[in-house]
């Protein structure tokens, strides 16, 4: 492969340096650096991140593959920046055996957008009742590290606390979807006084945070690490800040829309705004921001989770739960963690590529993920011009589905080109700036 | 006037009044007459949409457009394509397509009867005609009407409603509409059938039916059905009667002249006693007849108006 040289790019929002990509690999780094035959691209202005890493992914394939495929998923992937995605389980067949998650992995290698990094459920069918051969799938070829009923809860604490347990002898991880059920029979949106006047069935913050507190102590009490899911309320925050405060072993993840969207656009009974966990009140996307911030909530993960228009184009409960968000994340985290103030790029990397990558064990072994910009590390890169401005179109969205709600919203930031181990997976234009010449 | 009914709450204090004193004169010009029949909305098609059984509401609705010599269509969830799981955007194209002028709509979902007006499916008027857990809103007319016949304008009059608010589309039509007319409303209920919030609401609320009834001018009983029971809502059918329950006796606590009003289909026995519910001041038979005359008035006012094309 031809060298690429970018130039003048802003590391983690850092000082313009160059960027010397050879053989896969970071081969250079620093100011005026030069290399004969490479491709140089000018990076003037535009920001450096490492390829982003998205535990929380929704590709529906196998199953649906009306809403999205693997192809087309990890392509929308490459456009917001993403080198690696974390497929969440709930397909069909469920990704419970290793036959399916080595499906899914074969899948994500032969399209080539992203790495993909199958997540297996934790129970048989996501049924909740015994424990998927989780050994298994953690030794097949997709080396699974990442378990995960989501959309469902593992809400048998026995259960949840043998997985817990299991898991630790592979160095796993429980992702838990954070949802009491009983307490949410029929939960169509955040519980609160618009709920009360919509007669939308209510789904109440405590049903997230009885099982978040739940979980950090059963993850206490058997000394392994839990991860919450989408975290969407200010008690949940309270909760993983106290068990961090005490040492506790506990990640926690917050998606772009629960950073930046509340239920109040529920009022309009939209479907387009039907999401699970729900849409919150204005204080507890506070809290979230605040909490991803201080490094309460580690990471941001996506939960993009296309559906058909059918799936949308009907009545408020009729609708199925979910948004896309792999191609609207990082303006969305722009938009409300960096142009807020509250977060720098360093961070915006910490947060969408090394601590995802450390939570789901990709930040090692063969193909990494999630690593330093540095010299010889893979280069793994995305860049991304903070100074755009644009209006969300999902007419223009790699996704095969189109359900995003942001549609007419006006956000910064545009990922201009993506590389994976060097390869470019995505370019918003053309970017290449002809052949570099010797070093002056 | 608006022109789709989704909430009582769209109506401000100038569009309701409008619609009673409309409803007023729908009674007029009908009441007592051998011929009941007005020419207005002649050519007009309305469709009655119900994806929910209630034979008493779309009877109302029905008679109402057929009063005022619409063209009117029922479908219904029984024995159509609705029941085959036919979408509410499919069955709504094919509304428009037949050319209907307003589309009166029932619907289990909550507000199913905004995704018809705000999704560019139809061009229709939508009436709302019940969805879900939400709103009623003509419900609320009716018993705005029926109670200002009885008693007058109602700003300032104290109107107590009782029992499943939180289930309940009627209560809320009513608080809204009862605010905008500049009613006192109180909501009792066990706080496990108030919904979240509800101190947010334009009204007060209580726990303590007897103490409610005190002054009362008007008392609304709601329906309340017997699976609430074994979702844990409350103990037992009788507890909820012995708390709840509107009895002779508390019947006693209000003024004399003070009203029962009903939705119905009432659960004798359960919220109200048959002995209050037949009483010289239950009105529960002729909030029905007013039903008709205020869908009359909601429909001339919002139709009337409307250009169509058929008149050559």
């Amino acid at each position: 492969m031809t060298p690429i040289l970018i130039q003048n790019a802003r590391v983690l929002g850092g000082d313009p340096q160059d960027i010397l990509i050879d053989d896969g690999v970071i081969a250079g780094l620093g100011a005026g650096l030069g290399k004969d035959g490479a491709t140089t691209i000018d990076a003037a202005g535009l920001i450096a991140l490492p390829g982003l890493v998205d535990l929380h992914t929704h590709l529906r394939e196998p199953g649906r593959e009306d809403a999205e495929t693997v192809e087309t998923g990890t392509l929308a992937a490459a456009r917001g920046g993403f080198t690696a995605v974390h497929a969440m389980a709930n397909t069909d067949p469920v990704a419970d055996t290793a036959g399916v998650v080595e499906q899914v992995w074969r899948l994500g290698r032969e399209a080539g957008h992203a790495d993909v990094r199958p997540v297996g459920a934790v129970t048989v069918g996501l049924k909740g009742e015994r424990l998927a051969e989780l050994g298994a799938m953690a030794e097949s070829a997709a080396g699974v590290r990442v378990f995960s009923d989501d959309g469902l809860c593992v809400h048998d604490a026995q259960l949840m606390r043998r997985a817990l347990e299991y898991v630790k002898a592979f160095d796993g991880v429980i992702a838990q979807h954070a949802q009491e059920p009983r307490l949410t029979e029929g939960a169509q949106m955040n519980e609160g006084e618009l709920s009360g006047r919509l007669g939308l069935r209510g789904w109440p913050s405590v049903a997230e945070e009885a099982i978040v507190a739940r979980d950090v102590l059963l993850a206490a009490h058997v000394g392994s690490r839990v991860h919450i899911c989408h975290l969407s309320t200010k008690g949940s925050v309270e909760i993983v800040r106290l068990a961090k405060e005490r040492g506790l072993p506990v990640t926690a993840e917050v998606t772009p829309h629960h950073l930046l969207l509340t239920d109040e656009l529920v009022a309009g009974y939209d479907p387009r705004y039907k999401v699970n966990p729900p849409l919150r009140t204005a204080d507890d996307v506070a809290a979230l921001r605040e909490a991803l911030a201080d490094g309460t909530i580690d990471i941001v993960a996506t939960d993009h989770a296309p559906h058909p228009v059918e799936a949308k184009d009907c009545e408020w409960d009729a609708a199925a739960f979910g948004m896309l968000g792999l191609e609207t994340a990082l303006s969305v985290v722009q938009h409300t963690m960096v142009d807020t103030g509250l977060l720098d790029w360093a961070g915006v990397a910490d947060r969408l590529s090394f601590a995802p990558a450390r939570i789901g064990r990709c930040d090692t072994g063969g193909v990494p993920h999630g690593r330093p910009v540095a010299v010889g590390e893979p280069a793994n890169l995305a860049l991304v011009d903070p100074s755009t401005t644009t209006t969300i179109d999902p007419s223009t969205s790699a996704s095969l589905s189109r359900n995003t709600p942001y549609e007419g919203m006006k956000l910064p930031g545009t990922v201009v080109a993506t590389f994976l181990r060097g390869r470019p997976t995505h370019q918003a234009h053309q970017i290449t700036g002809g052949t570099a010449g010797g070093n002056t | 006037m608006i022109r789709h009914l989704l909430s009582a709450g769209d109506l401000s204090l100038d569009d309701a009044t409008l619609v009673l004193d409309t409803a007023d004169e729908m009674a007029r010009l009908t009441e007592g007459r051998a011929v009941k029949k007005l020419p207005t909305l002649r050519g007009r098609t309305v469709v009655n949409l119900f994806f929910e059984d209630s034979t008493r509401t779309r009877t109302s609705f029905e008679l109402a457009a057929k009063r005022l010599s619409a063209d009117v269509v029922n479908f219904s969830a029984k024995g159509s394509s609705l029941s085959k799981g036919e979408s509410l955007k499919d069955t709504a194209l094919t509304l428009e397509a037949m050319g209907a002028d307003g589309v009166v709509v029932r619907h289990s979902a909550s507000g199913a009867p905004y995704r018809l007006a705000t999704s560019g499916w139809i061009n229709a008027c939508v009436v709302n005609a019940g969805d879900g857990t939400h709103e009623h809103p003509t419900q609320a007319l009716l018993d705005a009407f029926t109670m200002r016949r009885h008693l007058g304008e109602l700003a300032g009059k104290r109107i107590v409603i009782v029992g499943d608010v939180l289930h309940s589309r009627v209560a809320r039509s009513n608080v809204l509409l009862l605010a905008t007319l500049g009613a006192k409303v109180t909501l009792v209920a066990p706080p496990t059938l108030l919904p979240k919030g509800v101190d947010h609401w334009p009204c007060g609320v209580s726990y303590d039916l007897d103490d409610a009834l005190a002054g009362a001018d008007a008392v609304m009983m709601l329906r309340v059905q017997s699976e609430r029971m074994s979702a844990a809502f409350f103990p037992s059918a009788r507890e909820y009667s012995r708390r709840y329950g509107l009895d002779s006796r508390r019947q006693s606590l209000m003024p004399p002249e003070a009203l029962v009003l009903h939705p119905g289909p009432m659960n004798r026995g359960m919220e109200i006693t048959a002995e209050v519910a037949d009483s010289a001041r239950s009105v529960i038979v002729e909030q029905v007849t007013n039903g008709v005359y205020v869908r009359m008035a909601v429909l001339y006012l919002m139709l009337a108006g409307t250009n169509t094309t058929e008149e050559a």
